[in-house]
């Protein structure tokens, strides 16, 4: 793959695919992890996907009454009792897409959306997802990538139908039209969808249809009704942890403390004769107590007696940590991007600045501890698993249980958030493992404490900026030099450097700048890192934002005039900039209260916030934050708002408090008392902006979290003059 | 065996006594809408109402349960009609939703006590139950609906 063709994975801005997303291109992350799973993936992207039998709730959407129904496409079911269902290709952790796309296909087949069954989609060809590279749920583009596919799957199935009912009538199609679920024709007849979906199911996919014209949407920009509602508010929605199986047993893992470790020899016999307990086994990195319920397993793994084989990572601390990416910044790096001379105008320039952003790691803390269901039988595997990635979870069981991929049904269930955690697959093997050596469905379910002190932490970073400003205080070089240890080599091992999603944003640096440079040094820590929401767009912007306001006050210019004459050519930028000083009162802050600003361009979409601040006492209080974005066409504002409020909650958290702390190679936070999450007391005001907009969609569920951290800091400079360069706050007691 | 009354029934349950409710209702009972996030009463997602009264039922051992009442999420109506869940649906308040039966519960105790709750008592009465999609403030808002849909006389 080209270097051009990783630049465009990573950035995850996508132009539309073409009609059907193909199942090869982009294959980025899914090739390195082939070799890492021992060669089972490739196989499992070019066979059909499984057809399972359901046996959970999960996978219970299946055939309705009144006969099977018609597949009129991979995301489209018409039954002859009129019902439709829609298969998503998608993992819903919140985003909403279990609501956003079906509303793609039906905005283009004419069905009352609103009677629509979801199901989530087996892992398949068909779902690859063109920018990702696999049937991955996450660098937010699940509606980019979707937008001309879905709309397109409707307006095919409705052209079968069409065709279907014309044969009937024994006329032309150009006679019918579809409306409210029934071809209609020009004598007053119809037929409902369900007495025609046989029919067009047998015949020729049409190549070229056209879709609606943005002025004829009936759906698209409405603020529809999330159709995954009813379930969450009277408990029967099913998550991965609520799956129950005849005859399932409950199993807990004990994983070494020390990041890394392995078990040396286990004494299991206490645990193995307690009550309940069904088997203690061995298993990859840990030992798997199996038990009729979860609270017996639990117990017993209190009772095994394990002597560790630490690794390598006994002394690693925070400290250590720092000290690696200190040493490794002074290596000048690979350049990523540059533009004029960035060094010699720096050199030469009236007003030099430098400073070193630095941030910490973070842990993903799903609502939903990991879990994963497996049920191995001697020719197949059915797993039930909250996952972004339907494939790389299919691989991961066949591996562990010895077959191949093909004989792995996977069913994804209701995602407890995901955020990036469930794009990794480390917690499946073990409950395969488990069923397979029982005979019996096993529900593996790690605790909050398992979750916490063994994720793939969001990477530490240290991003050193100079910059220099000319005699009129316009900005004439700015250069990010980031170190960090990277999350796509390890995804990728035959990605090169410095291409990595580590540079993502500022690669797309927004701002006109004469030179320009962006460099990177890898440097990996030892243990494990991974994607989490919004990856390296938070730190990234944490680093410019953080340095355009350190540029503005050198320069002694409005920091929202400083930005905006940068901007001065991209209108959506300029345009949410304004609107977001505008409705904060920037400029007009209220007595003791403070405002700071922040701008990212990501995902293809813009945004831009206020933070509004008081400082009593040298303490913090975030009074509110003012977020006006710009993320294309939206397709359910209602959906958009809730993201963009998400977001910010999301980049709260991570601002003020969130910090993952290792001691001698252990996680020293392990649950919700020493990994704090913003509480309801403690959420500001939020006032969301969205801006109309009819540019091909863009990104919405990880935007909002990057600039919350730097209007926090801009603001805590307006208060009190001093600079925070490094996060959380909470380390600079200043929560 | 212990005899315990889960929505209105009475249920004799075959566990240890030390089993905190939560994993009895889950596992025992089939009642998932109850959820597992810390197993420390740290974050609200097993809350259930005790005799009426917003409890976290991870910490709750089985014994301590013998002759209480305890409703869970399946037991606040039978149809979503409590004003919560009314409130909730109308506000589209869940994202992943994970957390949201305890919040309803929380929201229900609170309710049950506070006809009328202010932001304050709202706040309050929520800091218990984290969520880490942040829906907050819809949260609060749909606990104001909810008030507004349980006032007698008001259009609901």
């Amino acid at each position: 793959m080209s270097g051009q063709d990783r630049r465009r994975a990573q950035r995850a801005t996508k132009e539309a695919p073409g009609a059907v997303a193909p199942a090869n291109s982009g294959r980025r992350d899914f090739c390195g992890r082939t070799a890492r799973l021992g060669g089972g993936l490739l196989l499992a992207l070019t066979v059909p996907a499984f057809g399972g039998r359901p046996t959970a709730r999960a996978s219970a959407a299946g055939a309705p009454g009144g006969g099977a129904p018609a597949e009129l496409n991979a995301w489209l079911k018409i039954a002859p009792d009129d019902s439709i269902t829609v298969l998503v290709d998608r993992s819903e952790m919140g985003q909403g897409v279990y609501t956003a796309l079906p509303m793609l296909l039906a905005e283009e087949l004419e069905v009352d959306f609103t009677t629509i069954r979801i199901v989530a989609a087996p892992a398949g060809d068909a779902y690859v997802n063109a920018g990702n590279g696999g049937q991955i749920t996450g660098t937010s583009n699940s509606v980019s990538d979707a937008w001309e596919r879905l709309r397109t799957a409707g307006a095919q199935a409705r052209t079968l139908l069409i065709a279907a009912a014309a044969d009937k009538w024994r006329i032309a199609p150009e006679r019918c039209r579809a409306r409210r679920a029934r071809i209609e024709n020009d004598r007053g007849q119809s037929f409902s969808y369900g007495q025609l979906a046989q029919a067009a199911a047998k015949l020729k996919v049409p190549k070229d249809v056209t879709l609606k014209p943005r002025a004829d949407y009936t759906l698209i920009g409405t603020s529809q009704r999330r159709l995954d509602t009813p379930g969450k508010v009277d408990g029967s929605a099913e998550f991965g942890l609520d799956v129950k199986l005849p005859g399932m047993l409950y199993a807990v893992i004990a994983q070494c403390p020390v990041l890394g470790g392995r078990p040396r020899s286990v004494d299991s016999r206490t645990a193995e004769s307690m009550p309940g307990v069904r088997r203690v086994l061995g298993v990859p990195g840990g030992v798997v107590v199996v038990a009729e319920h979860f609270w017996q397993a639990l117990k017993a793994r209190d009772a095994l007696e394990i002597v560790w084989d630490q690794g390598t990572n006994g002394t690693l601390d925070n400290a250590a940590i720092g000290v690696l990416l200190d040493h490794a910044s002074a290596n000048a790096g690979l350049v990523a991007k540059q533009a004029g001379d960035p060094g010699a105008a720096i050199k030469s320039a009236t007003k030099s600045f430098a400073a070193v952003y630095e941030l910490p790691m973070l842990a993903h803390a799903t609502m939903e501890p990991l879990n994963c269901t497996a049920d191995v039988r001697p020719d197949r595997c059915d797993l039930y698993v909250g996952t972004q990635v339907q494939q790389l979870a299919q691989a991961s069981a066949a591996e562990a249980a010895g077959l191949p991929p093909a004989q792995v049904n996977v069913v994804t269930t209701l995602l407890g958030g995901g955020f990036g955690r469930r794009l990794e697959v480390d917690f499946i093997p073990a409950a395969v493992l488990a069923s397979k050596a029982l005979g019996v469905p096993v529900k593996l379910i790690w605790t909050r404490e398992d979750d916490m002190t063994h994720d793939y932490y969001r990477p530490p970073a240290r991003e050193e900026v100079r910059a220099a400003l000319d005699v009129k205080g316009k900005l004439v070089a700015w250069q990010l030099h980031i170190t960090s240890p990277s999350i796509t080599a390890r995804f990728d091992p035959t990605n090169k450097d410095p291409f990595d999603s580590v540079i993502e944003y500022v690669q797309n640096y927004p701002y006109a700048v004469p030179n320009f440079g962006l460099s990177y040094t890898r440097r990996e820590i030892g243990i494990n890192v991974g994607y989490l929401r919004s990856v390296s767009h938070a730190p990234n912007c944490f680093a410019v934002e953080s340095s355009l306001d350190e540029l503005a006050a050198a320069a002694a210019k409005n920091p929202l005039d400083f930005r905006l004459e940068m901007l001065a050519a991209k209108p959506r930028h300029t345009n949410v900039l304004k609107l977001a000083a505008e409705r904060s009162g920037w400029g007009r802050a209220r007595p003791g209260r403070h405002l700071g600003l922040a701008f990212m361009e990501g995902y293809t979409s813009v945004v831009a916030q206020v933070a509004e601040i008081a400082v009593n006492g040298g303490k913090l209080k975030v009074h509110k934050i003012t977020c006006v974005v710009d993320c294309g066409q939206m397709v359910n504002p209602r959906i958009v708002e809730s993201q963009v409020e998400s977001g910010i909650v999301f980049g709260l958290s991570a601002a003020l408090w969130g910090g993952i702390t290792v001691d001698a190679g252990r996680v020293r936070e392990t649950n919700f008392n020493t990994y704090r999450l913003l509480r309801a007391n403690e959420m500001p005001e939020v006032e969301v902006v969205l801006v109309s907009s009819d540019v091909t969609p863009g990104g919405i569920g990880e935007l909002a979290v990057g600039p919350v951290a730097p209007a926090i800091c801009n603001a805590l400079y307006a208060a009190t003059g001093k600079r925070v360069r490094s996060l959380p706050l909470s380390a600079h007691g200043l929560v | 065996m212990a005899l315990i009354s889960v929505n209105e029934r009475t249920i004799d349950v075959d566990a240890a006594p030390d089993t905190p409710l939560l994993w009895v209702l889950r596992d025992h009972l089939a009642m998932t809408g109850t959820k597992y996030g810390c197993g420390m009463a740290l974050c609200g997602a097993c809350t259930v109402h005790i005799d009426g009264t917003a409890t976290r039922s991870c910490m709750l051992p089985l014994s301590a349960v013998a002759g209480r009442r305890v409703t869970t999420i399946e037991g606040l109506s039978a149809d979503r009609s409590h004003a919560v869940q009314r409130a909730w649906i109308e506000l589209d308040v869940p994202q992943c939703g994970y957390c949201q039966s305890g919040q309803i519960m929380s929201a229900a105790a609170l309710l049950a006590v506070k006809p009328a709750p202010s932001d304050a008592e709202i706040d309050a009465a929520m800091a218990g139950n984290l969520c880490r999609c942040g829906t907050y403030p819809r949260i609060r808002k749909a606990i104001h609906r909810a008030a507004q849909l349980l006032t007698p006389g008001r259009d609901p």
